[in-house]
């Protein structure tokens, strides 16, 4: 039976671990290649690393970073965060990353889920949407707003139809992040999540707002959700993607346990 | 331990040239020159991407050189489309042929409300006589990515459930395949890879 994938993840920035509070107020929280074969070893079923590193020298350090986290790790790795070009992406697969996350490269110019996913297969890429419920909007879920530059611009596209069309250009997952609930440990958006997984016929990775199992099992449920990604909740020693699977195990979730 | 790692430039090798080299195997890399292919001790067909890309091993020579180093008894290991490859073709490029080791042809996940691709870790239900998943206990799981599927025949090894069953590994003396990535499969996987190193011809 598939399981559901508990995708622990690694915001770097110069090289180095941080964590924020809806993207702001970062602390460093160690060694990418350090924290990544943690969590291989601790049973994540995945690892992602976003660079949210703004510098030119730091997106050299990036492949660095990449090189050593991939060596010793032998589950899936997805590396986003600056991919602008197939070029950008081809060094950051060659660099040891098995997908690449695209976010406001691919707002920018759709076509580069195509270009990605001719070259790597459309397995290796998923377009990240950052998303804002929309208040005004007829449905405020349907019609989230989509966001760029660490949820600080709005682009004027729809969650919903961005979702479909990523897809239709080739995009093998998508990682949606509530930017409402990210870093607030009140739970995922599960009306979201689930709103775009039905509508797409590819893997939904749910992101932004992990607290507790209980916001696991929710989003598993009630929000549809293939996958979820969680960061804070790992960090500081609060719990192993090993003992949340138990946990949700207990609870009926299906998940990759002994890991 | 030498291997022999076919690039038909579809997606990247480093993964699992990384995974082989981990497990202590020498591996070296070909993308048309025949001759590793004409000495090598055991070959590793890789595979992301679409069936079509196969088109190159006919292009560049490899399909009849690989075909000869089967014959030869040389242990061979196809991963994903690597797999696909071994049957007679594949629905995603109907007018590529495989292999054609196996005489069965791979077709598309059939509509349902599941999703395709299946992506994630699913279990194997494995043939006991297995070589290749030897030392895998039930209830393991290994990393799937893939919209296509071999049918279950009596040269599948194991069999995984997703919307109907399929043949998650095969095997037939010398000839392998898996449609889960080992290099990407944790322990379980580096341990199948282990035993494809270890295979030391028919029993």
């Amino acid at each position: 039976m598939i399981t559901k994938r508990i995708i622990a993840c690694l915001d770097v920035r110069d090289g180095r671990v941080v964590k924020g509070v809806q993207f702001v107020d970062l602390i460093d929280a160690g060694d990418p290649a350090t924290q990544a074969a943690r969590h291989a070893r601790e049973g994540a079923d995945e690892i992602v690393l976003l660079d949210i590193t703004a510098t030119h020298e730091g997106r050299a350090t990036l492949l660095d970073t990449v090189r050593r986290t991939a060596r010793e790790l032998f589950v899936p790795f997805c590396v986003g965060g600056g991919i602008r070009s197939a070029d950008d992406a081809a060094q950051v697969f060659e660099a040891g990353a098995d997908k690449v996350s695209v976010n406001s490269a691919a707002l920018a110019d759709p076509m580069l889920i195509d270009a990605i996913g001719l070259s790597f297969g459309a397995q290796a890429v998923v377009v990240a949407i950052d998303a804002r419920r929309d208040p005004q909007a007829a449905d405020p879920v349907r019609d989230a707003q989509v966001l760029v530059q660490g949820g600080r611009k709005l682009t004027g596209r729809r969650v919903v139809e961005w979702a479909r069309e990523a897809e239709a250009r080739g995009a093998g997952e998508i990682l949606l992040t509530s930017m409402d609930s990210d870093g607030m440990r009140t739970g995922f958006d599960c009306e979201l999540t689930a709103a775009v997984s039905e509508t797409v016929n590819i893997p939904v990775i749910a992101s932004g707002g992990a607290g507790t199992v209980d916001h696991f099992v929710d989003v598993f449920g009630r929000g549809k959700a293939d996958a979820a990604l969680a960061a804070s909740i790992f960090h500081f020693g609060v719990s192993s993607a090993r003992s949340l699977k138990e946990e949700l195990a207990k609870a009926g979730v299906s998940v990759r346990l002994p890991c | 331990m030498r291997v022999t790692v076919i690039d038909y430039k579809a997606g990247n090798l480093t993964s699992v040239l990384k995974a082989l080299r981990h497990l202590g195997a020498e591996a070296d890399v070909t993308d048309g020159d025949l001759a590793p292919v004409e000495r090598a001790e055991r070959i590793v067909l890789p595979g992301v991407g679409h069936f079509a890309a196969t088109q190159r091993l006919d292009a560049t020579g490899l399909t009849p050189a690989i075909h000869a180093a089967i014959a030869r008894g040389i242990p061979f290991l196809g991963i994903c489309v690597g797999m696909q490859w071994l049957y007679a073709g594949s629905s995603e490029a109907p007018g590529q042929p495989g292999l054609g080791h196996f005489a069965e042809s791979c077709t598309r996940f059939p509509e349902s409300k599941e999703k395709v691709p299946h992506v994630g870790w699913n279990s194997l239900e494995i043939r006991p006589d297995s070589r290749l998943l030897a030392g895998v206990e039930p209830g393991e799981y290994v990393y799937f990515t893939h919209s296509y599927k071999a049918p279950v025949t009596s040269d599948t090894a194991a069999v995984t459930h997703y919307i109907e069953p399929f043949a998650s590994a095969v095997e037939r003396g010398n000839v392998m395949g898996v449609q889960f990535h080992p290099e990407k499969s944790g322990t379980t996987g580096l341990k199948i890879l282990g035993n494809f190193l270890k295979w030391q011809g028919a029993e």
